[in-house]
């Protein structure tokens, strides 16, 4: 093998090894970044991990929001027309959070209860998240409510 | 009729564009004259009917005609005029009927500027330009047309309330002049490979064009951050969200593109990559818009959707990155560079500028289309938290600020370890001093990133300040070219970008709380009290405004946040209140009532946050600066005079 090759193979074989570490690096914070994404009815049914960030989405009750008069917390029921999760939130809520609206909830399931760190709501009124179509797809709204 | 008369002009301009790319391409690669010369008059024209078709739409918001489909669903009746304007691109047709106009303006200013360019290369351009038209005014008549009929309404549905203000009215047209605006180093490198002639020339030919498109897209991304943090009423000014991803990814790669060009043409080299980052610049930028208008993902941004028009973007997509990369692939063996550098030196220092930049491209885009395989798959929706993007950003953007600082003083070619040394000796002896002192004395609490932070920012101003002394001791001050002083400041913006992000993530304070008119909260060292709260009525909405009074020592300040909500889609809104300053900005949101006369209230204490947008503002000053450089007029004049003498070549010989 002539110098110059080798220089070359060296060259090659340390960006593979540059590569392959910065790949594997990316894929491992990515995995521990993501956020896995249950309807209620999985949660109810157990599905959904203790204490471990994710998201919820579903529609919000008709008359579920409560509030104790002048605290900020609140507390809402999220159904996808089959089963139903209590969702407790400490911060103030997206304009568009309304009842009979779809929203995205990201926090930890403490026991029966979400309790959010993050609700999103939409900018568009129309919008519902594509999640929450998809599982009241699924479970279509039935005399449910 | 009027909306007739755009939808006509609409269709004439997609017959030009046909035209503008079948014959000057044709004409190009086969000889013949006249086709070539059909390129100039074809993207004139088709300027002119975008004009028209833009006009019409105007026109049909201005005079509140419901009759039609888009204006009926976008604007009111009670729509403030400066609003009705800018909401011809506030909803889904109307922004693409923008793309496919800036597109045409493009189009109009490269055949208007490129008198110093051979007819046959501009004809290439334009061709390519005209193929690209083809695609978005196809993908508005078929899919998304805003001139469709409905019958008369007696009133629109209104814009959507959050897109009722300045920041958003201006705002897409910047990015689109941006985003649309990498089709032209794309239309470069395309034309080039077709013709087979990739030099020096190529490269001069596009830089300005880049720096343009580059300086829009910083512009227009600077203003969407902007917006999003005084208007949303979160108070954050970037969140990693999909679209957002989408405008930054294309920045990232035409900074990279800008820097590879500047080796391209100085020194020959890096000529493949080069035209690659052109390819993918666009073809990000083309992403950008698929994934904003398909829908695919969960996103702040996104809006209820039609999902043929995702396949049409995808598929268009496909053509384009596809079609490109197989001409990028026949013609590869030509496009090599011949030419040597040394592990140090400043093509190195760009290497390695540009390989940071694609890798951070990489990382955003897997963690924005992440989501969508995953789901493709069927293993279940999940999303990628800002942990990630945040974590990457930062250990990808370090090594490249420090390389920022020492690349600007190494040589072209070949330079020395004792050389580089001796120039940023200094400047490293101060940013380390800097940042640890600043932090301890002026800062709340010393931190490792804050330090890290500043001394970043204080390493790009000493190395740029050490650049431009550089400068000096080979010509006088008036003398060093603009190309020069725009890296300079764009260096410059972004040492004030760092140290803004870096105390902002570090130092901000942020709080919801529950306050009743009387009662006062404690903040970064302010008294907030919470004096009032009044109803309000505006032209076509209602709300609360509330009155905080803000105090520390001697500085008093009165705040005014509002919760409107608007008549047409009883859609409440917050509108926050906000004293900017230049170390910090105070920000007070209102969230909903919570009975008992309390409300529930946001209140923020942000250090420094408005640095990230001067630091944008000077970076984008720089690239108006390289791309106004006096080379780019030179070159014209000399081409215009030897157009002259070959005619008064042509004369004698008559």
């Amino acid at each position: 093998m002539n110098p110059k090759r080798k220089q070359r193979l060296i060259l090659i074989s340390a960006m593979v090894i540059g590569v392959v570490v910065a790949v594997s690096l990316i894929l491992l914070a990515l995995n521990e970044n993501i956020n896995h994404y249950f309807d209620p009815t999985q949660v109810v049914a157990g599905e959904a991990p203790q204490d471990h960030t994710f998201r919820i989405g579903g529609m919000v009750v008709e008359g579920s929001v409560e509030r104790e008069i002048g605290e900020l917390q609140v507390r809402f029921g999220l159904t996808d027309y089959q089963k139903t999760v209590t969702v407790t939130y400490d911060g103030i809520l997206p304009d568009l959070f309304r009842e009979g609206q779809g929203v995205v909830a990201l926090g930890k399931l403490q026991g029966e209860v979400f309790v959010a760190e993050e609700v999103l709501a939409k900018h568009d009124e129309n919008y519902m998240p594509p999640e929450v179509a998809a599982s009241l797809k699924k479970n279509p709204p039935q005399a449910a409510n | 009729m009027i909306p007739e008369i755009g939808q006509i002009a609409l269709i004439l301009a997609l017959g030009i564009a046909v035209i503008q790319a079948f014959f000057p391409l044709a004409g190009a690669q086969l000889g013949i004259r006249s086709w070539v010369n059909v390129a100039r008059p074809a993207a004139n024209l088709q300027l002119l009917f975008m004009l028209i078709a833009f006009g019409s739409l105007m026109y049909a918001f201005i005079d509140f005609d419901f009759s039609v489909k888009y204006v009926a669903t976008n604007s009111n009746s009670k729509l403030p005029t400066i609003y009705r304007i800018s909401a011809v691109w506030g909803g889904h047709e109307g922004s693409l009927l923008l793309w496919a106009t800036i597109l045409a303006v493009w189009s109009f200013a490269v055949s208007l500027f490129s008198r110093s360019i051979p007819d046959v290369m501009v004809a290439r351009v334009l061709g390519v330009l005209g193929l690209v038209s083809i695609g978005f005014l196809a993908f508005t008549l078929l899919t998304s047309n805003p001139f469709e009929r409905i019958p008369m309404q007696a009133d629109g549905h209104d814009l959507n309330p959050l897109l009722q203000d300045f920041g958003l009215a201006v705002h897409p047209p910047m990015l689109y002049m941006g985003y649309v605006g990498l089709v032209v180093p794309f239309a470069f490198a395309i034309a080039a490979m077709l013709g087979g002639r990739l030099d020096a020339a190529w490269a001069r030919w596009s830089r300005p064009w880049t720096n343009i498109a580059w300086l829009f897209l910083t512009i227009g991304i600077s203003l969407g951050s902007w917006w999003a943090y005084y208007e949303l009423g979160w108070g954050g000014w970037w969140f990693w969200d999909p679209v957002e991803n989408a405008s930054f990814m294309p920045w990232l790669v035409a900074t990279a593109l800008m820097h590879s060009l500047a080796v391209t043409e100085k020194r020959g080299a890096f000529k493949a990559w080069t035209v690659l980052l052109a390819i993918f610049a666009f073809s990000l930028s083309l992403l950008g818009t698929f994934l904003v208008r398909s829908g695919v993902l969960t996103s702040v941004h996104a809006f209820a959707s039609d999902p043929t028009r995702g396949v049409f973007i995808l598929g268009f997509l496909a053509l384009v990155i596809g079609g490109s990369l197989a001409l990028f692939a026949a013609r590869g063996k030509s496009i090599r560079s011949y030419v040597s550098f040394d592990l140090l030196s400043r093509e190195s220092a760009l290497l390695l500028n540009n390989v940071l930049l694609v890798v951070v491209t990489f990382m955003v885009l897997l963690g924005t289309i992440y989501p969508i395989i995953h789901n493709a798959f069927g293993w279940g929706n999940l999303s990628v938290g800002k942990p990630y993007f945040d974590l990457f950003f930062v250990i990808l953007t370090v090594p490249l600020a420090i390389g920022l600082g020492a690349g600007q003083l190494l040589r072209w070619k070949r330079d020395t370890v004792t050389n580089l040394f001796s120039k940023v000796r200094t400047a490293l002896i101060i940013s380390v001093v800097a940042g640890v002192a600043a932090t301890a004395l002026l800062m709340p609490n010393f931190t490792f990133s804050a330090a890290l932070g500043i001394g970043l920012g204080v390493w790009i101003v000493c190395t740029t300040g050490k650049a431009i002394r550089e400068q000096l001791k080979a010509r006088s001050f008036t003398s060093i070219p603009r190309g020069f002083w725009g890296m300079a400041f764009a260096h410059i913006g972004v040492a004030f970008f760092a140290v803004g992000i870096t105390l902002t993530s570090v130092y901000s304070i942020e709080k919801d709380i529950r306050l009743a008119p009387g009662e006062s909260y404690e903040l970064g060292g302010f008294n907030f009290a919470f004096d009032k709260i009044n109803t309000i009525s505006g032209p076509n909405y209602s709300g609360n405004r509330g009155t905080i009074t803000i105090t520390r020592d001697e500085f008093e300040t009165v705040l005014h946040p509002e919760k409107r909500t608007y008549f047409s889609s009883s859609m409440p809104m917050t509108e926050a209140g906000i004293d900017a300053g230049f170390t910090r900005d105070l920000f007070v949101a209102l969230g909903e009532p919570l009975g008992d006369g309390a409300w529930a209230v946001r209140l923020y204490h942000k250090p420094f946050i408005r640095w990230i947008w001067l630091g944008t503002i000077i970076m984008a000053l720089g690239g108006f600066l390289a791309a106004t450089d006096k080379r780019y007029l030179r070159m014209a004049s000399r081409a215009r005079r030897q157009r002259r003498q070959a005619a008064v070549t042509v004369g004698a010989t008559a």
